[in-house]
Parts: C-alpha cells; sequence; structure tokens
C-alpha cells in the first residue's frame, strides 16, 4: 500500500477484526487447540468452548442452543438452508428475488435446473423493494414453498421487514429463509417470536473473523447434512469445528450487542452527512434504493451521472486512498455489472459506486471521500 | 517435570505452530481485506496473501498453484471431491471404489450417494490394514467413475500403496482421489509421482488452524473437474463459493512451508521416539500393534492390551490425552470399525490406544507415558479374573459362559 490516508469504505465486503475479539480467540490458538469430537481432557475442554460459545449466540438471538449450527460462513449457510429445506422438507417451489445475494440465487437456480424445485423470482422496484402482494398472491399455490429474501441488500441496502414477510410466510405454510448476513450484529433480532425459519450469518461482516459463520434453523426443521462424515453440529454439518473462530464470531456478536446502538447513531450520523455532502456537491447525483427510508445504515450506493471520469472512479479513489466498492466484493470482477443494478435499473448508463461504512470511519474520511469524488465531476468544492 | 495432561492425540488435530500464529497475526488486524474486492487496496493485498500461501501449499504436494481449490476442511474437501465426480462424470459412469476403513468424511459420503443411484465398492482391507493395487485393478470396471484410497489411515497410521494404485487408475483410466489428510506435511506427498488427480488434505493435523484446508483438482493429464456442491460468488475457479478465509489460508501456507522445510527431521525424530514408546510397551505380555508397522506414519501407533478393560484403561491413563479404540455414538460406546476390520473383536478392539506424536511432544512425556500406560496394564490385568485364567493356562475360547 503508499502512504496515502487509508480510509475503508468497503465494510459491507468485509470488516475489520475488533481487537477484543482477537484477544478472545489467541488462548484458543495458543492453548486450547483440542479437537472438540476428542472424549480426552483436551477435547472437552474445545467442546466446552464452544458450547458456550454457542449458548452466548443464541441467548443474544433469543433462540435455543440447538438452532445454531456453525458454518465456514454465510454462503455455506444459504447453500444449507435451501439445498436442506429442499432435500429433507419436501420443499418443490422457491420464490425469491433478482437482487438477491448469487449464495441464494446460484443456489435456487441450482436446485430449479437439477429439476427439484419450481423457481419464482419476485418483481422488484426501481428501489429494490420487493412486490409483497405479488408475493401474497404466489402464496395462494400450495404447492410446499420456501421463500428466500435479504433482509438487506448488500448493494443497495434496500430492507423487507422480517417479521412482516415471515407471518405472511407462515399464514400460506411456507417456509421462510432470510440471508441476514447483511444486518447481523448491526441490528437486534428476537428468533423467540418465530417469524423465520432458517437465517444466515457471517462473523466477517460484524468485525469477527472470516472464515465462519452459522445457519440458525427453528427446530421444528429437521433436515440432513450438506457435508457428511461426522456427527459434529448435531450431525448437520460433519467436519472438525474452526474452535478459534467460533470463539471470535461469538465475541464479535456480543460486541456488537453491547455497543449497538452507539454504533447505529454513529454510522447513520456518517451516511446522514455524506448524503448532505454529495447533495451539495455532485449536481445530478442520485441514490441506489432508498436510503431516506428503511434502509441498512451502513450502505450507501451512490449513482454518478454519466462522465468519462466513471469508468477510473474506483481506480482514483483507490490513488486516493479511499477503498470503495462498484458493487458486492464477490461480483466485483464481473463482467456485466451488478444483476442489482440491473435488476432495479435496468439499461442505467449511470456509475455506481457503494460507500460502506463501519464503526471505525469518521465524518473527516467521508469529508475526505467526497471532496475527491467531487473533483472528478468537476464541481467546485465550497 | 511434565505438564499433564500430556497430548498424544496429534492424528485428531495438532497444537498450533507460533510460526503459523506469527504469519497469521497481520492479516486479522491490518490487512483485513475481502480477496474478492477487485477495486482498492485492501482487496489486492488480501489477494496477494491468498496467492502466496496458495504456493506454499501447491509447493508441499508437488502441484501448481492453480491445482489447489481452498475449503474449510478435509471433511468438505472429500465432499467436494466425491460428489463433485459423481455429478460430473455421471454420462461417465456410477461405479465408485473405495476402502471399508476409510474416514467417515469418505464412507458417509459415499453412503449417501448409493441414495442417489451410485455403485459403491468397498474394499476390504487385510489383517494389516491395507489393501493391494491389484484388488483395486480388479474391481474397476467399465462404469467406475473414481477410486478414493485414503493415504494414511486415521486410527492405524498406515500407509497404503498409493502410488501403486495411481498407476493403475491412470492405466484403466479412472479418476483417483486420496485423502491425504494424515499423510499432508508429515511425509513427503508428491501428486504427480503419486498419479494423484483429486486430494483432500487440511491445516489442524499440521501444525495450522482449523478451519480450513484444500482440495487439489488436477488440472492437465486429464484435466479434472468437480461440480461445486455450494453455489454463490464463483470463488475458487467457481468450485468452491465463500469469501475467503484469508487469515486461515495465510495460517495454512505458513504451516505447508514449515513442513515441506522441517518435516523429514522431524519425521525421523518422532518415529525413533514412537519406536522407543512402541517397543517398550510391547515388552507388555499379550500387547499387540494394530496395521503395518512397516508402512506406517512415523509418529503414530496403535496398539491392543489384551486382557484388559477398555473403559478401566481410559480412566487408567487419564493423565495422558490418547483416542482409544472406541468410537463415541450417541447411544452406545461402539468399537471402532477400523480395528474391526483388521479382525480385531469388540473386546480387543476396546482395550486399544492410539499414540499419536507431534514435533513439540518431549521424551519426558514419552518416558512418563511409557510407565502410566504399563501401570495401568497391569493394574488391571491383576484385578482380572481372564487374566488370572489366561496364566493359569486355560483356553478362554473353550469356556462356555452361562447367562446370569
Amino acid at each position: 500500500m503508499n502512504n496515502s490516508p487509508r480510509i475503508y469504505l468497503d465494510n459491507a465486503a468485509t470488516t475489520p477484526l475488533n481487537p477484543e475479539v482477537l484477544e478472545a480467540m489467541i488462548p484458543i490458538m495458543q492453548e486450547h487447540f483440542g479437537n472438540p469430537s476428542s472424549s480426552h481432557a483436551h477435547g472437552r475442554k474445545a467442546k466446552g468452548i464452544i458450547e458456550d460459545a454457542r449458548g452466548k449466540i443464541a441467548k443474544l438471538l433469543g433462540c435455543s442452543p440447538a438452532e445454531i449450527c456453525f458454518t465456514s460462513g454465510g454462503t455455506e449457510a444459504d447453500n444449507l438452508a435451501l439445498r436442506g429445506s429442499v432435500n429433507s422438507l419436501g420443499i418443490k417451489r422457491i420464490i425469491t428475488s433478482p437482487i438477491e445475494h448469487h449464495a441464494v440465487i446460484h443456489t435456487a437456480e441450482d436446485l430449479a435446473h437439477a429439476g427439484l424445485v419450481e423457481l419464482a423470482l419476485l418483481d422488484v422496484n426501481e428501489k429494490g423493494e420487493i412486490n409483497l402482494n405479488q408475493l401474497a398472491d404466489l402464496l395462494q399455490n400450495p404447492t410446499p414453498t420456501l421463500v428466500s429474501l435479504m433482509h438487506a441488500n448488500n448493494e443497495i441496502g434496500t430492507m423487507i421487514d422480517i417479521q412482516e414477510i415471515g407471518e405472511l410466510c407462515h399464514r400460506h405454510n411456507a417456509l421462510f429463509h432470510c440471508d441476514t448476513v447483511q444486518t447481523m450484529g448491526h441490528f437486534s433480532f428476537d428468533l423467540s417470536k418465530g417469524y423465520v425459519d432458517f437465517i444466515a450469518a457471517a462473523a466477517h461482516k460484524f468485525n469477527g473473523p472470516k472464515g465462519i459463520g452459522f445457519m440458525y434453523l427453528n427446530r421444528k426443521n429437521k433436515i440432513t447434512p450438506e457435508i457428511t462424515g461426522g456427527a459434529q453440529e448435531r450431525e448437520l454439518r460433519g467436519g472438525t469445528e474452526n474452535v478459534h473462530g467460533i470463539v471470535g464470531l461469538a465475541k464479535a456478536l456480543e460486541i456488537s450487542y453491547r455497543d449497538i446502538v452507539a454504533k447505529k447513531t454513529h454510522i447513520q450520523n456518517l451516511k446522514n452527512t455524506m448524503i448532505q455532502l454529495l447533495q451539495e456537491h455532485i449536481p445530478g447525483i442520485e441514490f441506489n434504493g432508498n436510503p431516506f427510508d428503511q434502509s441498512l445504515y451502513t450502505v450507501l450506493s451512490v449513482s454518478l451521472p454519466p462522465n468519462e471520469a466513471g469508468s477510473m472512479l474506483l481506480f482514483n479513489l483507490d490513488l486516493a486512498g479511499i477503498s470503495a466498492s462498484g458493487g458486492s466484493a464477490c461480483s466485483s470482477g464481473a463482467v456485466g455489472g451488478s444483476h442489482v443494478i440491473n435488476a432495479c435499473k435496468p439499461g442505467t448508463n449511470r456509475t455506481t459506486i457503494r460507500f460502506s461504512f463501519g464503526k471505525q470511519n469518521t465524518v473527516e474520511d467521508i469529508k475526505y471521500t467526497v471532496e475527491n469524488l467531487a473533483k472528478w465531476y468537476a464541481v467546485e468544492t465550497a | 517435570m511434565v505438564k499433564l495432561p500430556i497430548y498424544l492425540d496429534s492424528n485428531a488435530t495438532t497444537p498450533m505452530d507460533p510460526r503459523v500464529f506469527e504469519a497469521m497475526k497481520p492479516y486479522f488486524l491490518e490487512c483485513y481485506g475481502n480477496a474478492a474486492s477487485k477495486n482498492h487496496a485492501f482487496g489486492w493485498q488480501a489477494e496477494e496473501a491468498v496467492d502466496y500461501a496458495r504456493e506454499q501449499v501447491a509447493s508441499l504436494v508437488g502441484a501448481s498453484e492453480k491445482e489447489i481449490i481452498f475449503t474449510s476442511g478435509a471433511t468438505e474437501s472429500n465432499n467436494l471431491a466425491i460428489k463433485g465426480v459423481f455429478e460430473m462424470y455421471a454420462a461417465k459412469g456410477n461405479h465408485i471404489i473405495t476402502v471399508s476403513t476409510e474416514h467417515k468424511a469418505v464412507l458417509d459420503t459415499c453412503k449417501h450417494l448409493e441414495k442417489l443411484g451410485a455403485e459403491v465398492t468397498y474394499l476390504s482391507v487385510g489383517d494389516d490394514g491395507l489393501i493391494s493395487a491389484s484388488e483395486v485393478e480388479a474391481a474397476i470396471k467399465p462404469n467406475t467413475i473414481l477410486v478414493s484410497v485414503m493415504y494414511a489411515n486415521n486410527e492405524l497410521g498406515v500407509i497404503q500403496p498409493i502410488r501403486e494404485i495411481g498407476e493403475v487408475c491412470k492405466k484403466k483410466g479412472v479418476l483417483f482421489h486420496s485423502d491425504a489428510t494424515q499423510a499432508v506435511g508429515k511425509i513427503p506427498v508428491d501428486v504427480l509421482a503419486d498419479h494423484l488427480d483429486l486430494m483432500s488434505f487440511t491445516a489442524h493435523k499440521m501444525y495450522g488452524p482449523k478451519g480450513i484446508g484444500a482440495l487439489y483438482v488436477r488440472r492437465k493429464n486429464p484435466r479434472v473437474k468437480v461440480t461445486a456442491q455450494m453455489d454463490g460468488g464463483g470463488h475458487e475457479r467457481g468450485m468452491r463459493s465463500g469469501t475467503l478465509n484469508v487469515t486461515g489460508i495465510v495460517g495454512f501456507g505458513k504451516a505447508c512451508e514449515i513442513a515441506k522445510a522441517e518435516m523429514e527431521a522431524d519425521a525421523q525424530r518422532l518415529g525413533a521416539m514412537r519406536d522407543r514408546l512402541e517397543n517398550d510397551l510391547l515388552t507388555l505380555e499379550e500387547s499387540y500393534v494394530n496395521g503395518s508397522r512397516e508402512h506406517r506414519l512415523p509418529h503414530t501407533c496403535n496398539i491392543s492390551f489384551k486382557y484388559v478393560e477398555g473403559e478401566g484403561l481410559m480412566m487408567g491413563v487419564k493423565d495422558i490425552a490418547v483416542s482409544s479404540g472406541s468410537a463415541c455414538t450417541s447411544a452406545s460406546l461402539e468399537p471402532s470399525y477400523v480395528l474391526k476390520s483388521l479382525g480385531l473383536d469388540d473386546e480387543l478392539a476396546h482395550s486399544s490406544l492410539r499414540f499419536g506424536l507431534n514435533k513439540f511432544t518431549s521424551d519426558e512425556e514419552i518416558d512418563y507415558t511409557i510407565n502410566l500406560v504399563k501401570t495401568a496394564v497391569n493394574k488391571l490385568r491383576d484385578m482380572s479374573p481372564l487374566w488370572e485364567m489366561f496364566k493359569e493356562g486355560i483356553d478362554l475360547k473353550s469356556i462356555e459362559w452361562s447367562e446370569h
């Protein structure tokens, strides 16, 4: 890296690990290295550590520890929920939306391609909002159905009302999977209300380590594993547990809940500041999604007017020491642009940049970023 | 004075090498980027670290870096290899050949595929725990798509004749996968010389972190493809989606680099230590090594102590962390299926111990272990009527036990 200031505004791709989380993980990596499946003292110690972590997570989310299944991350959790509900729960139809994360869309497409399910995609409007009436209509059909909708979109921040949709699904006996990868640790959940059957989370999106996540599954749904070969995770997921990752996940969630109000206030202020400064300095600026309504406070997707600077914008931002993204990290190398923007605003010729904020960012970071953006949009910065 | 309990279960997992942790450290706090972020320095830095680690991992096993797919561990790798081949090569056939003493990650996966229409041949092992290449050859049929044989067995440490089996598979045009979880980083493994097409291995068995593993997938002669088992962002050349576990990958890479430089010397030292432990314990009457002593990992041994009650033995040696010949299932204590497939009866399987040394094991710990195990075995036998009868020369098999 060069010596210019590094401002990291790509927190929806991944977040810096909280040093407190690392502190919690170090003893596991250095001392308590046992395999939780071993019956001797080293193994029992490791087993106790992961069950303690599971208990903490369950308590925070209002569910039972048996409803938390650790996975290698959000992608695996999404795959397990979708594939598990098709392979074990008789699901014959998946209703989802075109702006879901690829972990959901591509999995649903794979299941449809294999002839196991029928796939229905809900319409989305320009703001990335799904059509609830259309969902209710589709649910009139009694085919055993899983609805999979993300809690907050990772590229544009548009949110659903998880409880309202969950209750709608349940009124029609459909199962509801919600990809909460972008909201876990940033919003509070009370899963005891029972409005959701599956959720997916990844620790690295809320200042925890990479390589660890979990799936919540409501205890009434019994599914078989996708990764076979061991009785771990109550026979739901074979493989030696990533003990230090699990500890880091639990610690990161604990800290997130502890600091959630302050964090939300701070980050929402950054986002509001950025919206205001952009509107002041860049004529013709627009925002993707619905940042003024119910929206993920960590994400601001900016839609810039067509300009020759557009194609080099992220490159130039990087040179100025600002890390942001054109879409999600997973699709950032993809040809053909973002599937989310394409679904919401087909044919748009505007340039999209996703800024996503973390608790380490400051108002100065935001000011500096807007100043730089404004340079390439040839407007005086007051 | 040695610190108790002594860890001798290194086939289950190993302590992390402090140098591995040091290598990982900067990627936790400073270089925390997502390796898939293509637009900024944090992403590039993470990607660079992953690329470097991929070379370290590839280099240990004689692969090229593009042939390494990172996974969450060997269980996932085994699943991806076997299910991935079954799906990808469905047009070619549905027959898979494996061995009855494989790890559950392979056996359960094969059982799962049988429900989906696979035909699976489970080869039996000899009393040395080994199969031969000719047995594999004899089992190959026109519809065979995959042979999956573990490199070294996790309970016995015995090393299968991988190179010979690889030659057979190559000659017959059948893909060859090996679960090399126990072997990589401990003994030299060369995917080209062994004619391997797919190979699973993991970091935490070789002083690396938990939660990270790899699948080697051959790129040429032949070019092998597996169907992804997890869909998403198309990471790892489309074979395994999900944000890369950068710290885990960096740690895995470092562990591979260290292993490449040091495993030969470690193997020599641990082999001598293991032999001393084993030879001393074999001075106990009626104690037997399970599996081939010749074709075996240098740091592993599995010994049965006849006329000793299994649970009593585990209680007697609780100051050492070892595995017994029993597997804890939800309902009961089951004798190990691996030991049973060598022909051991349930009693003898239960009275077996697996010793797994690691590079941090000391001579003092071995001395302590020898003394502890001998004392425990002798004490249990002193209390055992079966042992008394054996010593009196009564053939226990001739006795008809009455019901009570």
